[in-house]
């Protein structure tokens, strides 16, 4: 019987006084009996329009209808045809963004809790079944595949089971990319990384870490050691600054900064050797899902934080689940605020953040309303950090040591978008470094995306 | 895990090291570094590559103990292991078409200066080393050095060997008679390095720097080691470690570099503590 409640069922989390101060998850998922009573709410409409919101175009109805039979495992074969990150993806996609947004049930009251439900699958499957990952038979081409982040372990992943013989290489000494640099344990726990990292190596695959490509090796070297295709998922790169006053001073950092001494080198752990600046007040830049990480952070090290974003809270481009969580953890939002000057003190930190308030006009090129300063509104925020986490710009290490390699004005790489293939023969590249910063799930699209097209591309080889 | 294949003590501070890292070896150039991690808990420093045998497939690198992780790295022996060795990272010194060039190094940056000087002596260049130190005790380099420069000059802070005095007496000394050069390299503390381009500027000799600021990733990831060059953000990692030393904003880069001060002396000294616990 169909479950009519207009709510969907509430994730349980950890108390937020509680995990203000701890590392630990945040949202702890669904019981069997919770994810049978939000499966029930799904009316599992014949034209599925949740389906179309998904990027990877999950079978969703079909899923939801195993876990209200109680099928968990048939449940997770279902997600597992479209998708080979389901418990990251249940974590950390915007699905109130994506397939949510186009659920029936959210037109009068709450959506069905797909992405709950996902994470439900994918842990209960991780908790409960025994992979027997055997290495398929190697049809001897090489394949080589650039970063290690969610489009790099999906092409890897993809072409392994076709019997490719994939090389990872990673640039960093731990694998998993933005999913360990970026996004920290209490989202999601790096166990849940390592395991896929795991299923890759039983795959076969073979990971290389501290190999920088366009430093240490070159595309064109790989072609020459017999590689016959190279994917270049090689993610973001550069973290922008706002070119305001100040910005160099000691206590400014990038996000990504800030989180990669966090979650890649444990600096919040007693025994990690990478230093970390402990703040009294900590302000964030920005209002997406990684300010909102780092502004989480902050706080899990003590520190009062504020947000400032220059549009309102309803233009955040984070997930709403993030921004909940953010506020119920004691983080101050500033909205309609954007910086001018960091002030410092005279042994060169950070002692206050000038700003402006701002007001929202007509839509600019984005479609977003473009805010605007409101004369004479200067103010200043006392602070002793300060996070900017304003976006990227692509990385030129691959761009600057490959002939050919052609990209748009904003340095990304271009490529087919049905085929993920570059302006280069056999070179093939997805995720941030074509998109800029963009979300997992569409990362893992395009590396599922170039996995197939090397695959029709290599047959012929 | 890279192996450590020969370690030698230069002086009570520095240490050499020759590391295996054939991949690494085979591109390092002159002027480019490494990333390394001594362990698993480690930090992710960045050194200066100070040679290479691409045969060997080994790369040299030369440490002063300054910080926990130093200390750490300095504590392992030839035939051990190191976590992480991960290059060559950075563009390499630019020397091309350079016919008389003044290198100067200052302490553990002439381990830095020294591959670059081979480089110019090998491609025909004149080549002028000033090589500074506090005192006697902590000279190194000086016959290789000697090795690779028509005229080399060595000063000590303290007089206690060669000229008393820092590098740039004999720099100014040099150009105030006359003598020209298409450009000086240098590579030393902050503060040497700015008196340097002071010196050079009013002799509008060009200089360039080997910047050495806190990194982590090594790769344009971070923005740690941003510096502000001719007023706009550069990143070491990916737009250096060279840069224009009349570009370079050295009191900025004096104070960023003091950012984790405090954290290191006191994981230094606990890193002391726990290593005088085994001595025991």
């Amino acid at each position: 019987m169909a479950n009519m409640s207009l709510k969907r069922n509430e994730m349980p989390t950890q108390d937020a006084k509680i995990r203000a101060t701890n590392f630990c998850e945040v949202a702890l998922g669904y019981s069997e009996e919770t994810a049978i009573d939000e499966a029930l709410r799904c009316l599992n409409c014949k034209n599925a329009p949740c389906v179309s919101g998904c990027p990877v175009n999950i079978h969703i109805p079909e899923f939801i209808e195993k876990v209200k039979q109680g099928d968990f495992e048939g449940a997770y074969q279902v997600i597992y045809k479209s998708s080979s990150l389901p418990a990251v993806c249940g974590r950390v996609c915007p699905q109130e963004k994506q397939c949510e947004s186009k659920c029936i049930r959210g037109i009068k009251g709450e959506s069905v809790g797909i992405g709950r439900l996902e994470r439900f699958v994918a842990d209960w499957h991780n908790a409960h079944t025994i992979e027997n990952i055997e290495k398929p038979l190697s049809n001897g081409k090489k394949v080589a595949v650039i970063g290690s982040g969610p489009s790099g372990l999906t092409c890897a992943g993809e072409l392994a089971k076709k019997g490719y013989e994939v090389t990872v290489f990673e640039a960093l000494h731990t694998a998993g990319g933005v999913l360990v640099y970026g996004i920290p344990e209490f989202r999601l726990p790096k166990a849940i990384v390592q395991k896929e990292v795991d299923a890759l190596k039983a795959l076969g695959v073979d990971l290389q870490t501290n190999v920088v490509v366009g430093k240490t090796i070159t595309i064109a070297e790989l072609f020459d050691e017999g590689y016959k295709a190279v994917f270049i998922g090689s993610g973001a790169g550069l973290p922008r600054f706002m070119g305001i006053e100040g910005e160099s001073l000691n206590g400014v950092y990038s996000a990504n900064e800030f989180l990669t001494r966090n979650n890649l080198m444990k600096a919040y752990m007693d025994g990690s050797d990478t230093p970390i600046f402990k703040a009294k007040h900590t302000v964030v830049v920005g209002g997406g899902n990684v300010a909102m990480d780092a502004a989480r952070t902050a706080k899990r090290l003590g520190s009062k934080v504020t947000i400032v974003y220059r549009r309102t809270e309803k233009e955040l481009p984070a997930r709403l689940e993030e921004v909940h969580h953010a506020k119920e953890e004691g983080i101050n939002f500033a909205m309609l605020t954007n910086p001018v000057k960091i002030n410092g003190n005279q042994n060169g930190w950070v002692e206050s953040i000038v700003c402006d308030k701002m007001e929202l006009s007509e839509p600019d090129e984005s479609g977003r309303a473009r805010p605007v300063k409101i004369p004479n509104s200067e103010f200043k925020i006392t602070a002793d950090c300060v996070i900017m986490s304003i976006g990227t710009s692509p990385n030129p290490l691959i761009k600057d040591t490959t002939d050919g390699l052609e990209v748009n004005k904003y340095g990304g790489i271009v490529v087919t978008e049905e085929t993920a293939l570059t302006s280069l023969k056999g070179v093939y590249a997805g995720g941030d470094a074509v998109t800029g910063a963009a979300t997992v799930i569409s990362a893992m699209g395009a590396g599922k995306t170039a996995a197939k097209s090397i695959d029709e591309y290599l047959k012929n080889v | 895990m890279y192996k450590i294949a020969s370690k030698k003590v230069l002086n009570s501070f520095v240490t050499q090291m020759e590391i295996e890292a054939p991949l690494v070896a085979k591109k390092a150039q002159a002027g480019q570094f490494i990333i390394l991690r001594v362990d698993e808990n480690g930090e992710r420093i960045p050194l200066t590559v100070a040679g290479f045998d691409r045969k060997k497939g080994l790369v040299k690198i030369i440490f002063q103990i300054v910080g926990a992780t130093t200390n750490k790295l300095n504590q392992k022996n030839a035939g051990e292991f190191i976590a992480d060795f991960v290059g060559p990272l950075g563009n390499p010194t630019k020397v091309e078409g350079l016919k008389r060039v003044c290198v100067i190094g200052g302490g553990v940056g002439c381990a830095i200066a020294l591959p670059v000087a081979e480089k110019l002596h090998n491609m025909g260049c004149e080549v002028d080393s000033i090589i500074g130190f506090r005192n006697s005790d902590l000279l190194i380099l000086e016959d290789e050095f000697k090795a690779v420069s028509d005229n080399l000059v060595v000063t000590t802070d303290d007089g206690s060997y060669g000229l008393k005095g820092n590098v740039t007496m004999p720099l100014k000394e040099a150009l105030s008679n006359g003598k020209q050069y298409d450009e000086i390299i240098t590579v030393g503390p902050l503060v040497m390095m700015k008196f340097v381009v002071l010196t050079a500027k009013e002799y509008n000799v060009p200089v360039t720097v080997s910047m050495n600021p806190i990194m982590i990733d090594g790769t344009g990831m971070c923005g740690g080691c941003r510096l502000t060059v001719g007023g706009k953000i550069k990143f070491a990692c990916v737009d250096g470690p060279d840069f224009d030393g009349y570009q370079i904003d050295f009191d900025e880069a004096m104070k960023r570099g003091t950012t984790y001060r405090d954290f290191e002396r006191h994981a230094y000294e606990e890193n002391c503590n726990l290593f005088k616990k085994e001595v025991k």
